[in-house]
């Protein structure tokens, strides 16, 4: 019975979370007021959500016939899950009458979405992480398309469920391999079988396999097609939780899997970690100073992210995981103010998105132009804020692996990335604006992003309480 | 107050003036000017405090504060000063009143942000000069860019874009390489000390303990960075540019204080970190040193521009500074620190005075002038003060670090050759061209220009913040010792760690 209990304290997020969907197609059916409810609705259930997590974190259990992990590093990535899901729903209160349609589903399908990125972050079977990942994508998909009459959100979501379902058989293809192999799915048992399996072309395959899956999903070179065109094609709001929720969802599916997919040891993997790591962070770099849509420069700086994180993956030891963790907390709120920020300057008919429109903002907005710049300066990893912490925790688990190469290309990456940071604060401060145009208000879109402000100065100057509960948990 | 906090006091204090200044009307302009000067006075008088209790007959750190910050790794803040950072310490917030009086007038636009960035300016260049770990010097090193860029690039002048952005990129880069090396060196000593360490005090006793080929990757990491930010020939392009686009104000704090930055690394970290590696290297980047000295003199010779004629001159005296600390007897090492302060208040001064002039005729051509001694007799005469005082005469500051660096490499067992001394003396000479010779055409002759009838002298303002100038360079110039005796046990210190015989290898 106390283990009843126990459980069901457990699994309370999921519930919650499965509840409030369900109301919320209930209010979309039923009220007629439903397009006021719906944004406050989701905000609280992720504002709870995320709190619950985070006072939680430090009962960790395994629930569901061993299937699904509550408590420690899952609870942080709800914490980040919920939270950038929070501040997406504020900034869209006001951002989605500009986009020109508004749909119900808007909000469900991200509660959906939510929920899909929990059970990949909890998962202690491939088969969770296969389901959270599907119900996160699919409705990702449909978020992408939401605004139906317009040619590019179909093509991002024709391109984003095109490429996704493949680097979805990917995965499947590579979990069965791995099953046929181990005769199981379930995590711990891998994880047991391993030194029998190290040697098994079989099992190789199939984490090979699993891996590329994945590299599709956290935007990594050469699986990065679809990124820019993807977070062009949809609602900025939107693409800010593509490259926040759905990256951070995917690399907790790999954390959740590490020990079962790589038995602690990478040695294998090395090479195709860091040839990804490298390839997408130079990539990266390189490619968004030619951009010249907003949306799109943000899309290349979030693969060479994925370049910095796979270094944290590739180094295969605790520093580096937590340094992982921490840097998609980090990143989850700069580039959400980032993104945050695009879609306030965006104007009706997504106007304003090429960079020339950011020039003279701060004359326009001072405190827009500030807090980009923030957000900016975050971005290209310089001190103090929480992007430089993340890099150089990422940095330390490289050199103490004898990566120190990888570092140094790491640096190398975001001197050149720094380039296309400033240019954007070049752009508002130091010339006059060329178009006219007002600043649409909108007092939630500030709040959410000025929470993300917060969340980046606080991190950056007191990044030690969360790098020690992470690594209470490794 | 207690007297080990006091350092933490001198470095927030700007920083909670800055925050308090946000809640200021930004139509006020006069009040935000005051109330930035009077925090920047109470800057000043804070560390002239530190100054009064420090005991110079200590070698070590005095007024340590530590802290836990982030326990996981060891980081703490953790600050002190010794005789190199405590006269470093002084200058910086000296000079950062002076700017904010000197822009009194010519900022006239976005006051409270010019403000704000200076404030934050001065927080990361006292943050610099008195952290003792690694990470938080590092932290301080980066976001000082931040302001400074924001300096240049709204104040600045025609091309200040380009400037500013060269600027940024450029010390950037250096910094990169040398946070790889800080991890790299911190993940190695942390294989000895048994845990990851980026403590200061804790790596000077391993450091010297490293292999050689470990020692001279890490020397040439940190090195490049510094050697970017002093500037070193063939490293010094983004300062003519950064120097000419910047407001008067942020020409001065970049002479005055953050070339210093680069030359403060090298003795504070560079030395005694990696000895050997210094001395191995000491010849190639002293002969860098004195190609910057004559290469700078010679194209500051050269140039029509006032004030990219001052930014040359002082690629050449950082050079005269990277000779000093890297001839590493006493009198050299001594000499460069003096000379750094010197620096600071003569090309400090010369920049201020070039400000002056410009804020009045709106040109800096150096064949626009001429013959304007009638007219502004103060200003002529403060003019000849400072280029004196920039030149080596005696009597005036310069020339007591120039010689004291000069009779230091004559000597030095390191670079063990007269030849260094000899070339770098011919700087002097030049040093004398340039400067008299701009002089000359500026103040002599007869007028040219309609324009210059109309010149105003300096005002009382402008008189105030030179007078404060001339006074620390004619002290340092008659008695050095007041300043000398503070650094005088520090330098010792580096270069008894210097000289440290070669221990048994315990990294790599």
């Amino acid at each position: 019975m106390l283990n009843d209990i126990q459980e069901f304290y457990s699994i309370l997020p999921f519930i919650i979370l499965g509840a409030g969907i369900l109301i919320s197609v209930l209010i979309e059916m039923y009220s007629s007021d439903s397009e006021r409810i719906l944004p406050w609705f989701s905000i609280i259930i992720f504002g709870i959500m995320g709190f619950y997590s985070l006072f939680t974190v430090g009962s960790v259990s395994v629930i569901m016939q061993n299937m699904l992990q509550t408590g420690g590093i899952p609870n942080i990535f709800h914490f980040i899950f919920n939270i950038g899901a929070a501040i997406t729903c504020l900034l869209s209160v006001d951002y989605i009458k500009k986009y020109g349609v508004y749909f119900g589903e808007y909000y469900i399908l991200i509660q959906i979405s939510v929920l899909g990125m929990m059970c990949m972050a909890g998962a202690k079977d491939l088969f969770m992480i296969f389901l959270g990942l599907e119900i996160m994508s699919v409705s990702f998909y449909a978020l992408a398309g939401l605004n139906r009459k317009r040619l590019n959100a179909n093509e991002a979501s024709l391109k984003y469920f095109l490429l996704g379902a493949f680097a979805t058989g990917f995965t499947v293809y590579g979990i069965a391999l791995i099953y046929g192999a181990a005769h199981s799915t379930s995590i711990d048992n891998i994880t047991a079988q391993f030194p029998l399996l190290s040697g098994n072309l079989l099992f190789l395959a199939g984490v090979l396999l699993f891996f590329i899956g994945f590299s599709f999903k956290i935007a990594a070179f050469p699986f990065h097609m679809w990124v820019p065109d993807v977070y062009q094609g949809s609602a900025t709001t939107i693409a800010g939780l593509f490259s926040t929720g759905g990256k951070a969802a995917a690399f907790s599916a790999i954390i959740a899997s590490l020990s079962a997919l790589f038995g602690g040891s990478l040695h294998t993997f090395l090479p195709y970690l860091a040839v990804i790591s490298v390839l997408s962070m130079l990539f990266g770099s390189i490619v968004a100073i030619a951009q010249d849509n907003i949306k799109r420069m943000l899309a290349y700086s979030s693969i060479a992210h994925a370049g910095y994180l796979i270094i944290g993956l590739a180094s295969g030891n605790h520093v580096g995981i937590a340094g992982v963790v921490f840097y998609l907390i980090a990143y989850t709120f700069m580039n959400l103010g980032a993104f945050g920020i695009v879609s306030l300057i965006e104007g009706n008919d997504e106007t304003n998105l090429n960079i020339n429109s950011y020039a003279g903002l701060y004359g326009k907005s001072p405190m827009l132009a500030l807090l980009f710049a923030v957000f900016m300066f975050a971005l290209a990893g310089i001190p103090p804020f929480a992007g430089f912490f993340g890099k150089y925790y990422i940095f330390i688990s490289a050199v103490k692996s004898n990566l120190t190469w990888l570092a140094i290309i790491g640096v190398i990456s975001s001197a050149i990335s720094v380039y296309f940071y400033i240019r954007i604060v070049v752009l508002m401060f130091f010339k006059d604006s060329q178009s006219e145009f007002i600043v649409q208000h909108s007092n939630m879109g500030i709040l959410a992003v000025f929470i993300s402000f917060i969340l980046v100065i606080l991190f950056g100057i007191a990044p030690g309480s969360i790098i020690n509960l992470i690594s209470s948990f490794l | 107050m207690e007297t080990n906090q006091l350092l933490t006091y001198v470095l927030f204090t700007p920083l909670i003036g800055a925050m308090l200044l946000l809640v200021f009307q930004r139509e006020n302009e006069q009040e935000i000017r005051v109330f930035g000067l009077a925090i920047s006075i109470i800057t000043f008088i804070l560390a002239l405090m530190i100054f009064a209790k420090f005991e110079s007959l200590n070698p070590g750190f005095q007024f340590v504060h530590k802290i836990s910050w982030i326990s996981s790794l060891n980081i703490s803040y953790h600050v002190g000063v010794d005789g190199l950072s405590m006269l470093l310490l002084l200058l910086t917030t000296f000079i950062t009143p002076l700017t904010l009086l000197s822009s009194w007038k010519s900022i006239n636009k976005k006051v409270k942000e010019f403000t704000f960035f200076m404030l934050l300016l001065e927080v990361g260049m006292i943050g610099v000069f008195i952290s003792l770990d690694l990470f938080l010097f590092y932290v301080f090193w980066e976001a000082m860019l931040i302001p400074m860029y924001f300096i240049i690039g709204l104040w600045g002048g025609e091309r200040r874009i380009y400037a500013t952005v060269k600027f940024f990129l450029f010390t950037m880069f250096g910094s990169l390489l040398m946070l790889v090396a800080i991890i790299w060196l911190a993940v190695s000593a942390g294989g000895v000390i048994g845990h990851f360490t980026t403590d200061l005090v804790e790596l000077y006793s391993v450091g010297p303990a490293a292999a050689r080929n470990f020692q001279n990757w890490m020397f040439l990491a940190f090195t490049l960075s510094f050697a970017i930010k002093i500037p070193l020939f063939p490293l010094h392009t983004w300062l003519p540019d950064a120097h000419v686009e910047a407001p008067t104000a942020g020409s001065i704090i970049l002479a005055a204080i953050l070339l210093k930055m680069g030359t403060y690394g090298l003795l504070r970290f560079c030395l005694p970190l990696f000895p050997d590696a210094a001395i191995t290297f000491a010849p190639y980047i002293s002969v860098l040193a004195i190609i910057g000295i004559i290469y700078g003199a010679l194209v500051a010779m050269v140039q029509k521009d006032m004030k990219k004629l001052v930014a040359y001159s002082s690629v050449s005296h950082l050079g005269f500074v990277v000779l000093g600390i890297f001839a590493m007897t006493q009198e050299s090492i001594q000499g460069a620190v003096i000379q750094m302060v010197n620096h600071g208040l003569s090309t400090g001064a010369l920049f201020f005075l070039v400000g002056v002039i410009y804020e009045r005729t709106h040109t800096r051509e150096i064949s626009e002038y001429g013959g304007i001694a009638k007219i502004v007799p103060i200003f002529s005469a403060s003019l000849l003060i400072a280029s004196l005082s920039s030149i080596g005469l005696p009597g005036l500051n310069g020339f007591i670090g120039e010689f004291l660096i000069l009779l230091g490499s004559f000597k030095s067992p390191v670079l063990n050759s007269w030849g260094f001394a000899v070339f770098a003396a011919s700087g002097v000479i030049f040093a004398a061209v340039y400067l008299l010779w701009m002089y000359q055409r500026v103040i002599f002759g007869v007028v040219k220009n309609p324009k210059m009838e109309k010149l105003t002298d300096m005002n009382s303002r402008e008189m105030v913040v030179f007078v404060s100038l001339l006074i620390f360079i004619v002290w340092i110039g008659v008695y050095p010792s007041t300043f000398l005796k503070v650094s005088d046990k520090s330098t010792a210190r580096v270069i008894l760690q210097v000289n440290t015989p070669p221990q048994q290898v315990i990294i790599k």
